[in-house]
């Protein structure tokens, strides 16, 4: 269902088939507009986070990839990860241990804003608006679950990233924040005009996204 | 529509990263070749700086006319050989019989800090507390024994090299139990016990049918090395050791330094010869393993259960908690010895404390400390160079360690020491290199590097690899990576691995004094060269600053992290 006149902008997953060793791990045509959200679903061992590590720019090397990854147009399969600038979370926020809030999100803050009062402000105004006002000096450890998503996701924000890339990001939370952080993720990304690729195993998340779903089959036998 | 294959990302990396791998290979097979090279030549008589310059097995002809030399084989070998059986079987009694236990998790804290404790000094340690004037019997004497002399026995430099096993195996059982802590997960040994607990094997048999032979695997070349160690072994053999005659690696290096330059013909025979004697000393060991497990094998069909085991588990947690009280209480005595006054036989304590010989001995100690502090921190830094720089090209490369690497990796802890570093020191002799502090300190790193890397390898590896995903997304290099995750997240292995190389230089015996020709003395070589005098005050201060030189890198590797991250709860230990 290849169709080359498909919309220039957004995240395009052209012809992608991932391959372990001899065997066909998965095959995906898509692709997701700015703002909207893709969603993968599939049981464990299906290969939607290899997928997402393939699109990301990092697959393992025990995997063979054929296809392309397309930002607005541009491909970007033979870039290094760094240059992707696509954001990613994962189901563990990852926090810089030895950094503290405030240093993990300089860490982030894209190096286009600059000065040091500048990137400070920036760090600060972005953490106000997740309700985090005051946290900048606070260690990681002491976060909350959800505060800690929070903070992981002003650190991709902060990056200025062109796409999000989601695994699993919402499965170790509780039920109540996992409702409260889902939607702050999908408005966040609309709001900026992101594309945004999620894996999951979890329908809710499917249905929260609002968007296409697309179903892996487990691996053929 | 063709498809095309995905080409791999290129990463703009640093081509000059390789280096640091093949520096390291380079180090861990160059000094063994060339000292080998160093060492057959001149056996076979081709020395010419002295006159040798054609080929003959003349110096192997003198060798066999050396008196007691088939004793000295004999002493080396079976005091190799004794040595880590016992150490290894304690270890594995233990280990089977008490893990998961809270005297497990006891011992398990005690392993670094005895690990640290230099050879010579536990060795001296143990000198002080069995000497027929020693510890022990100045305890028992005179209520029990009657005696208010010393009796005239010879307990240390007996004639089989009894006490010299005892010093080496414990220090022989922290090494192991070291590596076999490190190993026990991978073997998955837990949940392998609570199988065979399950179907009402004993502890002890259990472990030997469903771990030992994952596990075994694992630990072999730490096993082999501890063998290799002990049948070449100079410092520990020159303190508590037999000494009429010596074992072999002892007496290559009274020939090395025999006034009589011509002698060294003889010497380069000798190191051959005790190549060939831990050579047959690993052969007896591997055809043991066999043996053993064919043993397993047979054995384990019948289903017997062996399920009272409780006077062998007594029995390995005995030994064990014994080999950790000697260490203790030799380093209490060496301290006590260094700060006594009078000290009569059969008394307990001294009749005084005083500081009067630290403030005699430290004048002299001060060039040594400072020798064996600067060699020390030099090779355990480039150590930890080293071994950054080939984790990191494995980590950016994407390659995993293979048993190749393994076995190199461990090729000079193989590789008798006498045989090899006698040869290296002609080699840098012929480089104009002896003597100078650049050539020890790239022997000490021959052989620090291997630990730091061992140090280094698991919690490096074992690093979240998402955390580096995450970094590259934000649209950071793999230097960034490196610098600004890694690296700090890593802060306290890569001090533990820096403080564990520290402890292995601050330890090394043969290679300062063969390599410095006696120029450069560290705290090391001055305190063995005191074994052969009789000052126990002098010896007392000497070996108990060595003993505690590896204490104050562990304290420090502890200490900086723990102030650099105080607010960081997640960096702390189990953290």
């Amino acid at each position: 269902m290849s169709d080359p006149n498909r919309t220039a902008t957004g995240l395009a997953l052209r012809d992608i088939t991932i391959m372990l060793r001899q065997a066909r791990l998965l095959t995906i045509d898509a692709c997701v507009a700015p703002g909207d959200v893709l969603t993968v679903m599939g049981a464990s061992g299906s290969g939607k986070s290899t997928l997402l590590s393939f699109v990301a720019g990092f697959l393992d090397p025990v995997f063979f990839a054929t296809g392309s990854v397309l930002l607005d147009g541009v491909d970007l399969t033979t870039l290094p990860a760094e240059q992707r600038r696509f954001g990613l979370l994962f189901q563990d926020p990852l926090l810089f241990p030895h950094l503290s809030v405030g240093g993990n999100l300089l860490f982030g803050l894209s190096p286009d804003i600059r000065g040091r009062a500048g990137r400070l402000a920036a760090v600060i105004e972005a953490l106000a608006e997740v309700d985090l006002v005051g946290f900048a000096d606070r260690d990681p450890a002491t976060l909350s679950g959800g505060q800690r998503a929070r903070v992981a996701l002003v650190r991709t924000l902060l990056s200025r990233p062109r796409a999000l890339l989601l695994d699993e990001p919402f499965s170790k939370l509780d039920v109540s924040m996992k409702h409260q952080i889902r939607t702050l993720v999908f408005e966040r990304a609309r709001a900026r005009g992101l594309p945004v690729l999620l894996v999951t195993h979890d329908p809710d998340d499917a249905r929260a996204a609002g968007g296409q779903t697309i179903n892996l089959s487990p691996p053929c036998p | 529509m063709a498809r095309v294959l995905a080409p791999v990302p290129n990463r703009p990396g640093s081509p000059l990263l390789i280096l640091l791998p093949v520096l390291a290979f380079a180090l861990l097979i160059g000094p063994v070749v060339a000292g080998l090279l160093g060492a057959v030549l001149p056996a076979l008589g081709f020395l010419p700086t002295l006159g040798g310059t054609s080929l003959s097995l003349a110096a192997f002809e003198e060798l066999s006319t050396e008196p007691g030399l088939w004793w000295s084989c004999w002493l080396s070998l079976s005091i190799g050989l004794v040595t880590t059986m016992i150490s290894f079987l304690i270890v594995m009694v233990f280990v089977a019989g008490w893990q998961g236990t809270r005297a497990f998790g006891f011992v398990e804290r005690l392993v670094s800090p005895m690990l640290s404790v230099p050879h010579a000094a536990a060795a001296f340690g143990l000198a002080f507390l069995i000497a027929p004037s020693g510890a022990l019997m100045r305890l028992v004497s005179p209520h029990l024994t009657g005696l208010t002399r010393p009796p005239d026995l010879l307990i240390v430099n007996d004639l089989w090299g009894v006490s010299m096993m005892a010093g080496l195996v414990i220090k022989e059982i922290p090494f192991l139990m070291l590596v076999t802590l490190a190993a026990l997960p991978q073997a998955r040994s837990r949940e392998l016990s609570r199988v065979t607990a399950g179907l009402g094997y004993g502890r002890l048999a259990g472990f030997t049918h469903a771990v030992m032979p994952l596990l075994y695997r694992q630990i072999r070349l730490p096993v082999l090395a501890v063998l290799a160690y002990a049948t070449s072994v100079v410092d520990v053999a020159m303190i508590l050791g037999p000494t009429t005659p010596a074992p072999l690696a002892v007496r290559v290096l009274q020939w090395q330094s025999d006034p009589d330059l011509h002698r060294r013909f003889v010497a380069a025979a000798g190191a051959v010869l005790q190549l060939g004697v831990t050579a047959f000393a690993l052969l007896i060991w591997l055809t043991g393993e066999r043996v053993m497990a064919r043993l397993c094998r047979i054995a384990a069909p019948s289903g017997h259960r062996y399920v009272r085991d409780r006077t062998g588990r007594i029995a390995g947690a005995g030994a064990m908690i014994l080999s950790v009280a000697i260490i203790v209480a030799g380093l209490v005595v060496l301290a006590a010895w260094s700060a006594a006054g009078l000290w009569r036989f059969p008394d307990a304590a001294p009749l005084s404390f005083s500081l009067a010989n630290w403030a005699r001995a430290l004048p002299s100690l001060v060039a040594p400390l400072i020798n064996a502090l600067a060699i020390a921190a030099a090779a355990s830094g480039f150590a930890v160079i080293l071994a950054l720089g080939a984790l990191e090209y494995e980590a950016r490369a994407g390659k995993t360690p293979t048993i190749r690497a393994l076995v190199v990796l461990f090729l000079p802890l193989l590789v008798p020491q006498i045989a090899f570093l006698f040869g290296l020191e002609i080699v840098f002799a012929r480089l104009a290199l002896t003597g100078t502090l650049a050539a020890i300190v790239v022997v000490h790193l021959v052989f620090v590097f291997p630990y730091v890397l061992l140090s280094l390898g698991d919690p490096w590896r074992s690093w979240d690899r998402r955390y580096g995903h995450v970094t590259h997304a934000l649209g950071k290099s793999d230097n960034t990576v490196f610098w600004r995750v890694r690296l700090p997240m890593l802060t306290r292995p890569v001090l533990t691995a820096a403080a564990v190389g520290f402890a292995v230089s601050i330890g090394l015996y043969l290679p300062t004094l063969l390599v410095g020709a006696g120029r450069w003395p560290t705290i090391t070589t001055e305190a063995v060269a005191l074994a052969a005098g009789a000052d126990r005050r002098l010896i007392g201060v000497t070996a108990f600053i060595q003993a505690i030189l590896p204490f104050a890198g562990f304290a420090l590797a502890l200490a900086i992290p723990a102030v650099m991250f105080r607010n960081r709860a997640q960096m702390r230990p189990q953290g």
